[in-house]
């Protein structure tokens, strides 16, 4: 499967009112292309809802749910029974979620969505801030980086939600990045032949919020995969399978870019940098991406 | 048409069985806990055709009703208390979405302390949410108000959801002798839902989205005008099922020996029943008493209270409190009577948290205000109950 293989069909339509540069639509764009028209949208609080455009217009060619903040879990397995008395079970229900909505306010309801089998798939485009709101801090936020909220820099380290959603034993857990669109466009397709509960996690960089130029959103993704800080994964019947470069470092055939590579290039990693370099902060950056990898290896080597 | 002996709540569970939801989606929590039980045992039975889903919290609870009332399924769920405030934005959220969801709502107080006995401050607190709220006083109207709830809810020109509010332990687990209609009858009464919108990909539509505010005003409204016809729907739909099953508890409000009454009592729920007893112990003391029990508080039965304040001075008695003010009902009475009206209206707090009212505490209301020693709002369970 090459980019000019994907369908030529559109369910994002031109004329949303992303920002330029926007990885969140360059993510909905393919994943709806994998998905294909028989799909209902469930999507909470986020940048996604500004995306669509407002009432009574709409940038998606789907049927779309807006939902509060912390209740798109609930309202898919809602979605679902509902088609099941119709005897529909040819539509995907998806939730695409931002990382505010997944990893902090949707944490319970996705779970609970897991823990009953719900047969959905739930995205969540990972930016790494509340940035709908104007880049507030989440718990996806990586160390280090200054967001409105966390001025001097954030002092935590992120979650792992990979593990979190893996200790569910569902049956498809995937990461991707829309850097890799191919790969991407997969996993989807993957998770829509599986029944029961699918989470797919895509790395969204975001120009205004990391504070790169719009048109290095692509060059964001890549160097997050190739710095080896953005792991790209398959966790399937409770088997992990490592894709593209992330398996060559896995395996160890590719020696991973510094992570610096990728730090520096981010407005919000500056006083990292400038006017000092803060060598304490970097090699904590580092060792939590060389520990991840190290997990990594102990589980799944 | 049978008669069933049983409690409030599984009353409540049989009507919700009855009217064929396509999906319950509920969380337990006392003392609402024996109807999601008591559906659990109807789907192990295969006596529920419907899809249960058990969730993981009250807010999932109504949000899974959210998503599956958008999806076109009849939907039912229920709570109490705790459940009902955590439910709080999401109960916003199905108004506005216009999506007819029924839920039963066993009244309970709000701790800390905790405590589990009845009282109306949950529902109370959730009056501006756009619900339509009907408050019933014994199990055989628990059963006709959810089934009627449904048609209600799912009428064209409402389509707003439904909260049947009950006293916690007073009905819930008080056993009572009930009329039920066959299922074949019951679905004569009510048809299949007809979804106003629905999430299909053959017609997609986005719901929700960002609405600016030349637009918004424009879905209140609606909601209002909704209300307003339901207050003209509630009492077609009561006349109907009393043509068909033979039981009737009231319109907006249920009256009770008010033709020529000088004092009238306005009350709801279980206290609106004991009310009743008051009464009969008031008239043969020859006090010119009477009884207007509201059946809504939301539509507001302002027209009826109107009428009934031509000829009488009005006591009103909440099993709630708006801290800083005074009993909601005692409110709105005298908002509706305004430059309208020159009744006296007499307000009273009384069994809060579950503290026993019984029908010669309403007796002893009621001579304060004739003997004229009561002025203001009392707070009865302070004063003058036990």
């Amino acid at each position: 499967m090459s980019l000019k293989d994907l369908p030529k069909d559109e369910y994002l339509l031109p004329g949303s009112a992303a920002c330029p540069g926007c990885p969140a639509t360059i993510g909905l764009r393919t994943v709806l292309k994998a998905l294909g028209k028989k799909t209902i949208l469930v999507v909470p609080a986020c940048c996604t809802a500004v995306i669509e455009s407002w009432y009574p217009n709409s940038s998606f060619n789907v049927p779309l749910l807006n939902i509060a903040f912390e209740a798109s879990g609930a309202a898919a397995s809602g979605i679902v029974s509902a088609l099941k008395q119709k005897g529909r079970d040819d539509i995907n229900v998806v939730v695409w979620a931002g990382d505010g909505g997944t990893y902090d306010i949707g944490i319970q309801a996705m779970s609970g969505a897991f823990e009953r089998g719900t047969d959905f798939i739930y995205i969540c485009y990972n930016n790494q801030i509340y940035s709908n709101t104007g880049i507030q801090r989440s718990g996806a936020t990586p160390y280090g980086a200054w967001t409105t909220t966390t001025v001097g820099g954030k002092g935590e380290f992120p979650k792992d939600m990979g593990a979190i959603v893996r200790a569910h034993r569902i049956p498809y857990v995937a990461t991707a990045c829309i850097s890799y669109p191919e790969d991407l466009y997969n996993k989807v397709r993957k998770a829509k032949e599986i029944r029961g509960p699918k989470y797919i996690e895509v790395l969204t960089p975001c120009p205004p919020g990391w504070r790169f130029p719009m048109d290095r959103t692509v060059e964001m993704g890549r160097l997050a995969v190739e710095t080896g800080v953005w792991p790209l994964y398959e966790y399937e019947n409770e088997e992990m399978t490592f894709n593209g470069i992330s398996r060559a470092i896995f395996e160890g055939k590719y020696k991973r870019k510094p992570v610096e590579d990728w730090l520096k290039l981010q407005g919000r990693f500056s006083h990292l940098f400038k006017p000092k370099r803060d060598e304490e902060r970097i090699k904590r950056f580092e060792k939590f991406v060389d520990d991840m990898w190290e997990r990594f290896r102990k589980e799944f080597g | 048409m049978k008669v069933v002996v049983d409690t409030g709540n599984h009353i409540a569970a049989l009507a919700a069985k009855l009217a064929k939801p396509d999906v319950v989606a509920a969380y337990p929590i006392t003392p609402q806990t024996t109807i999601v039980e008591k559906i659990a045992e109807y789907v192990a039975k295969g006596e529920f055709s419907g899809d249960y889903i058990c969730v993981e919290s009250e807010h999932s609870a109504m949000s899974a009703c959210i998503g599956a009332s958008a999806a076109g399924a009849r939907t039912f769920t229920a709570t109490s208390a705790h459940g009902l405030l955590l439910m709080h934005e999401m109960l916003h959220w199905a108004a506005l979405a216009r999506l007819p969801i029924v839920m039963v709502n066993v009244n309970r107080a709000i701790g800390p302390g905790w405590t589990i006995w009845s009282d109306q401050n949950d529902s109370m607190a959730q009056r501006d949410t756009g619900w339509i709220q009907i408050y019933c006083s014994s199990n055989q109207e628990i059963f006709d108000s959810i089934i009627q709830a449904f048609k209600l809810a799912e009428h064209k020109d409402v389509q707003l959801p439904v909260m049947v509010c009950y006293d916690g332990f007073i009905l819930s687990h008080t056993s009572m002798p009930v009329k039920v209609p066959e299922q074949k009858e019951i679905d004569d009464f009510l048809p299949k839902r007809e979804p106003a919108w629905v999430l299909d990909p053959e017609n997609p539509v986005t719901h929700g989205n960002i609405i600016m505010p030349k637009d918004y005003p424009s879905i209140r409204k609606a909601m209002q005008d909704a209300q307003e016809n339901a207050k003209k729907l509630i009492p077609e739909i009561a006349k109907e099922w009393k043509e068909r099953f033979g039981t009737y508890h009231g319109d907006l409000i249920e009256k009770y020996r008010c033709e020529d009454a000088d004092y009238i009592i306005l009350s709801y729920a279980a206290l609106g029943a004991e009310s009743k007893v008051a009464i009969d112990m008031l008239r043969k003391e020859g006090k010119k008493v009477g009884l207007a029990r509201l059946r809504t508080f939301r539509p507001f039965p302002s027209e009826d209270i109107l009428s009934l304040a031509e000829n009488a001075d009005l006591i009103v008695i909440d099993r709630s409190i708006s801290i800083g003010f005074e009993g909601p009902l005692f409110t709105e009475v005298k908002s509706c009577l305004y430059e309208k009206s020159d009744a006296r209206v007499y307000g009273f707090i009384a069994g809060l948290g579950g503290k026993d009212v019984r029908y010669t505490d309403i007796g002893k209301i009621v001579d304060r205000v004739i003997e004229r020693k009561q002025d203001g709002v009392l707070w009865y369970d302070m004063e003058g109950g036990k």
